[in-house]
Formats: structure tokens, C-alpha cells, sequence
């Protein structure tokens, strides 16, 4: 569901830290050193990087494409190769017949079966096409916030990884207790929060 | 600061009593919701609600209310045994437009978001127009919700939570 999707599912994040001038152009560098890289034909299994929102299959950051009014709009991309398990199965076992039937033994050792699995996923993975999975990032700067459109826990997790290498800056997804630090307590009340109890309202 | 990922599970149940707490306020005190945003016409439970009681001895059990015409007296019943709000769907109207909306108390994620409807995008240089336009009106929803948990924390941690807010949710789940 990215951005413009009839509904949308929002998880908000906090930015800390600054950026050097001029942000625009760092942001645009560290967009395009972190661009997701195309997996189709080769051996590896899933790749993640930054897209644009709006052309996620050719990412292009010239000329602040990502800028929109006053916030940053462009998405993170997840592409995973899914090989069925059937199929793995079925091209082990070919290798593992062809193996036994050219040295004339009638077992494989465990590193040797290991080898072997490695080759067969090596194999399929750059024969089949990877997923791509889109999920949008609106950053406003000046605010330091960062909506992320997605509440997938491993889509999330991605892009807190990527965006801390990308950027050098702390995201800090906003939950209960993050968004109390966050909501403008005093130092004492800061304190009272981090003591507090559930409430037993009944029971 | 802490860990966290320790902190999300420690105060989950913060999550849990300001969906409680928001469930009162739509229902006792709508002058609360029209301080916090001026624009807003009404703020009313939708078709769905998560109750889940976590934090007593029998802990465990869980209630799901559905249907537009949902009958809320089983949710107050559920909080008569010791849950607490989970998961809330919620209508928001302002002006002639309405926003349908999830919103889960342990991670305060926005699920399910349908803003009205926007423009038409016909051209490449209409997404920029689009994106706007959904940002305004996201930000309307994401903005309630952060002035209400705002208004509630600073509640929670202030001696009026024990003295004043409990006893009159109490008074509210439980009349006698």
C-alpha cells in the first residue's frame, strides 16, 4: 500500500541529527550510493535499497526529483527471490543423483550434500526473477519526522538499517514510550514515565 | 534511554490505556476533542474493536467487536473484567468529509487509513499535486491522534490520573 494507494497503513518515525548543507544534494548522494541494485541473473537471493516514488523500476535522484513541497518523497525497495520448496527439492536430488552416478558411490558426505545445495541455489537463483516490494517514505526534514508507509515489522526493520547507513542519522520509531519522550514532559515527568505501572481501571 | 526494543514490550500497556481513555473521551467529553482539533465536526468508534486483557492474573483473553452497528455494551463488559483497549477503528468527520482509520495502542501504527477522496491523476505532473493533497490529509488524522496522546501522557503522568481520570472511567465502565 504505498502513498497514493486509496488506504494507506502509516508507521511514524522521529529524526535525529542534522545533515551538512547542502541537504538536498547529500541527501540526493546518499539516495544514489544506496539505490537498490538489480538481482534479475545474478546469484543473490535478495537485495534492499532506496527507489524513486515515482518510477520504483529506475531509480533516479537528479535534479531533487524526491522533492516535494517541502518534504523528501522517495521509497524503499525490497526485492526477494522466492525459489518453491518443491522445486528445490527437485533440483538437489537431480544433482545428487548425477553426483553419486559419476563417482560410483552410493552415499555423499554432509559437506558434500551442502555443496551441492549451495550450487543448486546458486543456480536457480540466477535463473528466477526477484519480487520487487515498494514501500513509500515521506521525510520532513525541518519537522524531523519520517512517515514510513507500511507497519510490516521486517519491512520496517529494513528501513531502519538502511536509512542509518545511508544517512548517519538515529530513526527512532515513535510507540508509546517513545512518543511520551517525544510529547514535551519535563525532566520529573520524564522520569514518572518511565516508573509507570499498568492502570487496573476494573477486575 | 532504554533499549528499545525492551521498551516497546515494558510500555505497551501505556498504548492499551490511551485507547481505553480515548473510547471514554469520545463518549464523556467532546469538548476535549473539539479543543484539540477545531476543524473537527465528530470522532466516533467505527466497526471494530480489540479488546485484550494482558496485564491481570487471568490474563489472556481477548474480545473482537465488528459490525457498523456493533453493540458496545460487550466491550464495556470486557472492561468490567480488567481489559483494556487494543485496537480501535475509528470515523473522523470535518466539514463534509470523512477519515477511516485502524489505530493499534502497542506501536500507535495507522492501519487501514481512508482519507476522502483526492484528485484524479491523469499526467506525471499531477503526482505532485496528489502527494500533497494525501500529505494534508494523512496529516489531519496523524495530527488528532498525536494531540490527543500528547494531552493523555501528560495526564498520565500527573497526579489528576489517579485522583480524577480513573475513578471517573471506573465510574463510566461500571455505574453504580
Amino acid at each position: 500500500m504505498g502513498l497514493l494507494s486509496p488506504t494507506v497503513s502509516i508507521t511514524q518515525y522521529r529524526v535525529e541529527g542534522q545533515l551538512p548543507s547542502p541537504v538536498n544534494e547529500h541527501v540526493a548522494a546518499a539516495l544514489k550510493k544506496n539505490a537498490i541494485d538489480e538481482i534479475d541473473n545474478e546469484a543473490i537471493e535478495q537485495a534492499v535499497g532506496w527507489t524513486s516514488f515515482d518510477d520504483p523500476y529506475q531509480p533516479d535522484f537528479e535534479g531533487s526529483r524526491f522533492v516535494i513541497d517541502t518534504v523528501w518523497v522517495f521509497s524503499l525497495r525490497i526485492d526477494k527471490k522466492s525459489i518453491p520448496t518443491k522445486v528445490l527439492k527437485k533440483h538437489y536430488n537431480m544433482e545428487v543423483s548425477q553426483r553419486l552416478a559419476e563417482s560410483g558411490r552410493d552415499y555423499l558426505s554432509k559437506m558434500e550434500k551442502k555443496q551441492l545445495k549451495d550450487h543448486v541455489l546458486t543456480v536457480l537463483n540466477t535463473r528466477i526473477p526477484a519480487t520487487p516490494n515498494i514501500y513509500d517514505i515521506l521525510w520532513n526534514y525541518e519537522e524531523g519526522t519520517l512517515w514510513f508507509f507500511s507497519n510490516l515489522k521486517s519491512a520496517n526493520e529494513a528501513l531502519e538499517t538502511l536509512f542509518t547507513r545511508s544517512f548517519k542519522l538515529s530513526l527512532v520509531r515513535m510507540f508509546p514510550y517513545t512518543a511520551g519522550l517525544a510529547a514535551g514532559l519535563s525532566g520529573p515527568d520524564k522520569d514518572c514515565l518511565d516508573q509507570l505501572k499498568p492502570t487496573l481501571f476494573m477486575g | 534511554m532504554l533499549d528499545i526494543a525492551v521498551a516497546y514490550h515494558r510500555y505497551q500497556f501505556i498504548g492499551d490505556e490511551f485507547l481505553t481513555w480515548l473510547w471514554y473521551i469520545i463518549e464523556n467529553d467532546s469538548q476535549l476533542l473539539s479543543r484539540i482539533d477545531k476543524e473537527l465536526a465528530s470522532l466516533e468508534i467505527g466497526s471494530r474493536m480489540v479488546l485484550a486483557n494482558r496485564y491481570q492474573k487471568d490474563s489472556g483473553e481477548t474480545v473482537t467487536i465488528k459490525g457498523e452497528e456493533a453493540n458496545m455494551d460487550e466491550g464495556l463488559l470486557a472492561l468490567k473484567k480488567g481489559a483494556m483497549v487494543a485496537e480501535l477503528n475509528l470515523l473522523y468527520r470535518s466539514g463534509d468529509h470523512e477519515w477511516r482509520f485502524n489505530l493499534k495502542g502497542e506501536s500507535l501504527n495507522f492501519s487501514s487509513l481512508k482519507v476522502p477522496e483526492t484528485g484524479k491523476i491523469e499526467t506525471q505532473e499531477d503526482i505532485e499535486g496528489a502527494v500533497i493533497e494525501k500529505v494534508f490529509l494523512c496529516e489531519k488524522i496523524i495530527g488528532l491522534i498525536n494531540g490527543l496522546f500528547k494531552h493523555f501522557i501528560k495526564l498520565r503522568v500527573s497526579n489528576d490520573w489517579s485522583a480524577k481520570i480513573v475513578p471517573a472511567i471506573r465510574k463510566w465502565i461500571a455505574p453504580s
